[in-house]
């Protein structure tokens, strides 16, 4: 067999039967193999690389199991790196293929040549260029072991086209070792204790759950731990799901534009208990005052990201399900009892949360009213893509989620565009659910290209077009910010997205009144094809209330907060 | 600020091609301050040897241990206190020889400082030191004043003593 087939049987063997890919030149061995392999290993065909790249994350991010993309040398393979650093951002695990001139080229500034090598190598968790069609395999089984273990992340693999079509001439390996890697998976029983002797001793507890527990599949021992404790949760933006939101100890998601109740807990809390949460400034602010009044639980599976923004009192290095795990049966030892005094102070402003102010009036439809009516028509099961920007924040504000990898959104790199395509690889997934994808008319255009691939590839999501002409996340920040002063935000004709999708053979409904949200929801869910929604929304809405960047958590502002810094009336 | 030092870090890694620029470059994207970088082989096939000297606090180094130990060619990382590992460093210094005084006090310099003298020519004398990189320093202070033409040092390397 040569190099390409070795690639392909190599896939098989690690569990893949479809990738996601777009050919050329460097690659046509590999995907010559294919043919060789059908019934057993398809390929979507994209219309663009990044769009590969994206739908790979799409899919492991809503299966957890490694998404693969392929593409050609040169600017194939460059195409793809938005899409790896994304992955690199959010701890997804994807494995891209990129084909390369033959090894004897290499460094002469061939045809389609670049140093992906080279290129990669900040973006990846580990970056492989095989070198003789021996090599394929083994590299191919270390990738995924890379790739799946510990934190998850993308790995690279450079392919230059001699070693997909020469021999192999070795047995492909059984198995793999790497003598650098090994993952702290059991956390220390030491730490464990420590941490559920502070969680006794909290007088107001709180929970911080980050998108280590989705990534470990945590979430139901997550939910007995909970249950046992009765301390609140909040969670990251990208955790949202991992803890049901209907739940009445949930407080929603927190950060810069999380849930009022929940920075107020953050603010107030005297023991925040982190779960597979890196810290990220778009919850912290200012790291000089946050959670200052309080001690920091640190559970990740990362050592480098304990002690790396805030300061830790107990650190916990392993997986996050046998840190939940280990916590849950030494806090069965111990007497807990609810801390009452604070999961009713807690409630009843949740209950202020909950029973939002209505919005003014408006002559178009307000982001938060599409939020609401999707949230109406949603199955547990359904999955909720998003784009990145105010979209992006109403949704994860207004939306509920109940289950894990059922929220899935670019947060670490909040790549514009990243959308369509993830929502792509999310329904390759998962064919037996519904999913919806929420997007800006600036992202949905960065990668509006992917409705030929849902065209042709028969893969039917559901794309909702928050369309108001704006790079409304910008122009928010300049109307706060920069007195107005708007530049460069203004998109202008917006295209007519029902005419596109019917250009693409596909389907499109435009709503401009809040009345006909729902039925356009309804037909697109029944449609047997992708239906583009165009819902024309308010022009210059804002998404707060809102943490002023680099600042004080203690300080968000806006919406219905009752002045800067004031949370609740009472408080 | 906290108090900035001078740090010193060995590393085991697997001899992959490209993983001196991974190391070299995860220290550039994470913002550490190289001051010497030395890598070399081992005793075990496929597995070399590196030493760092990175400037910073408390804080920087145990994140700079951390960040290396996640890059999956590396095997093994130490810290090397310098009162627990042996440490050194190889210069050599081209000298210039104005006049005869000069030669003298050189050569005199040299045989205190137990360097050894590997070139003479009309115009230059070329010491070879080895030794820690704080006696490096002050030879090299030392023999200033005579004019040195050209210094190169190879950056520090160190083994532990237990």
């Amino acid at each position: 067999m040569n190099g390409a087939k070795a690639i392909v049987e190599t896939l098989l063997k690690q569990g893949v039967d479809v990738t996601f890919g777009f050919p050329g030149g460097a690659v046509i061995p590999l995907f010559d193999a294919y043919l060789n392999y059908k019934g057993k290993i398809k390929n979507i065909l994209v219309r663009h690389e990044q769009g590969a790249a994206h739908a790979a994350e799409g899919y492991a991010r809503a299966s957890g199991k490694v998404g693969v993309c392929i593409a050609t040398s040169g600017p194939g393979a460059t195409n793809l790196v938005t899409g790896i650093m994304d992955a690199y951002m959010d701890s997804v695990p994807i494995i891209a293929f990129g084909g390369q001139v033959p090894t004897s080229l290499i460094g002469n500034d061939a045809f389609q040549e670049s140093d992906m090598m080279g290129i990669t190598l900040p973006i990846t968790k580990h970056n492989f260029q095989v070198r003789n069609p021996n090599q394929m395999s083994p590299i191919i089984m270390k990738s995924f072991k890379i790739a799946l273990e510990g934190r998850p992340g993308p790995v690279y693999i450079d392919l230059p086209k001699d070693t997909q079509v020469g021999e192999v001439t070795e047995p492909l390996p059984r198995e793999v070792t790497i003598q650098g890697f090994q993952p702290t998976l059991k956390p220390n029983p030491v730490q464990i204790e420590r941490a559920a002797e502070a969680i006794v001793n909290a007088e107001r507890p709180l929970f911080l759950i980050g998108h280590g527990v989705e990534i470990s599949n945590a979430s139901e021992e997550l939910a007995e731990l909970v249950n046992l404790t009765k301390i609140p949760v909040t969670t990251t933006f990208m955790a949202k799901g991992a803890f049901d939101e209907y739940s009445p100890l949930s407080l929603g998601t927190v950060g810069m534009h999380g849930r009022k109740i929940a920075n107020y807990a953050t603010v107030n809390t005297d023991l925040l208990i982190t779960i597979g949460c890196r810290f990220s400034d778009r919850i912290t602010g200012n790291l000089k005052t946050y959670a200052e009044n309080a001690k920091v639980i640190h559970a990740d599976i990362d050592p480098a990201e304990i002690g790396k923004n805030v300061k830790v009192d107990i650190p916990i290095v392993g997986d996050a399900k046998n840190t939940i795990m280990g916590l849950t049966s030494e806090l069965k030892k111990m007497k807990i009892k609810e801390k009452t005094k604070w999961t009713k102070e807690i409630k009843k402003y949740k209950a202020c949360c909950d029973t939002c102010v209505k919005e003014k009036p408006s002559k178009r439809i307000h982001p938060k009213d599409v939020m609401l009516e999707l949230n109406d028509i949603l199955k547990p099961d359904d999955i909720v893509v998003t784009g990145v920007g105010q979209h992006q924040m109403f949704a994860g504000h207004f939306i509920k989620r109940s289950k894990p990898r059922t929220f899935i959104s670019s947060g670490g790199a909040g790549t514009m565009g990243f959308g369509f395509p993830a929502s792509i690889g999310a329904k390759v997934a998962k064919p037996d659910v519904n999913v919806f994808l929420i997007d800006g008319d600036g992202s949905f255009q960065m990668t509006i290209q992917e409705l030929g691939t849902v065209k042709e590839g028969n893969i039917k999501v559901i794309p909702i077009i928050m369309n108001n002409s704006y790079l409304g996340m910008v122009r928010q920040w300049l109307e706060l910010f920069s007195d107005k002063r708007y530049s460069e935000v203004y998109l202008g004709t917006t295209p007519d997205f029902v005419k596109v999708a019917e250009a693409y053979g596909l389907k499109g409904i435009r709503v401009k009144k809040k009345e006909e949200l729902a039925s356009a929801l309804k037909r697109a869910v029944k449609n047997d094809c992708t239906t583009v929604i165009d819902v024309q929304i308010e022009e210059e809405s804002n998404i707060l209330p809102m943490l002023p960047p680099g600042g004080n958590v203690k300080d968000a502002f806006g919406g219905c907060m009752v002045a800067p810094g004031k949370f609740f009336e009472d408080d | 600020m906290t108090k900035q030092k001078k740090h010193v870090i060995s590393m085991l890694v697997e001899d992959q091609p490209g993983v001196l620029t991974r190391i070299a470059g995860m220290f550039a994207r994470r913002g550490f301050n190289i001051d010497t970088i030395t890598v070399g082989k081992t005793t075990k096939k496929g597995i070399s040897k590196m030493v760092i000297t990175v400037i910073g606090d408390d804080a920087t180094l145990e994140q700079v241990e951390k960040q290396v130990n996640k890059l999956i060619d590396t095997i093994k990382v130490m810290e090397m206190p310098e009162d627990k590992s042996v440490i050194r460093e190889l210069c050599l210094v081209k000298v210039s020889i104005s006049n005869k005084k000069a030669k003298e006090e050189i050569l005199r310099y040299t045989k205190i400082y137990k360097t050894k003298i590997v070139d003479i020519t009309q115009k230059y004398v070329t010491a070879e030191l080895i030794g820690t990189p704080a006696k490096i320093d002050a030879f090299i202070d030392l023999m200033k004043q005579f004019g040195i033409k050209e210094v190169s040092r190879t950056g520090v390397t160190a083994v532990s003593r237990s």
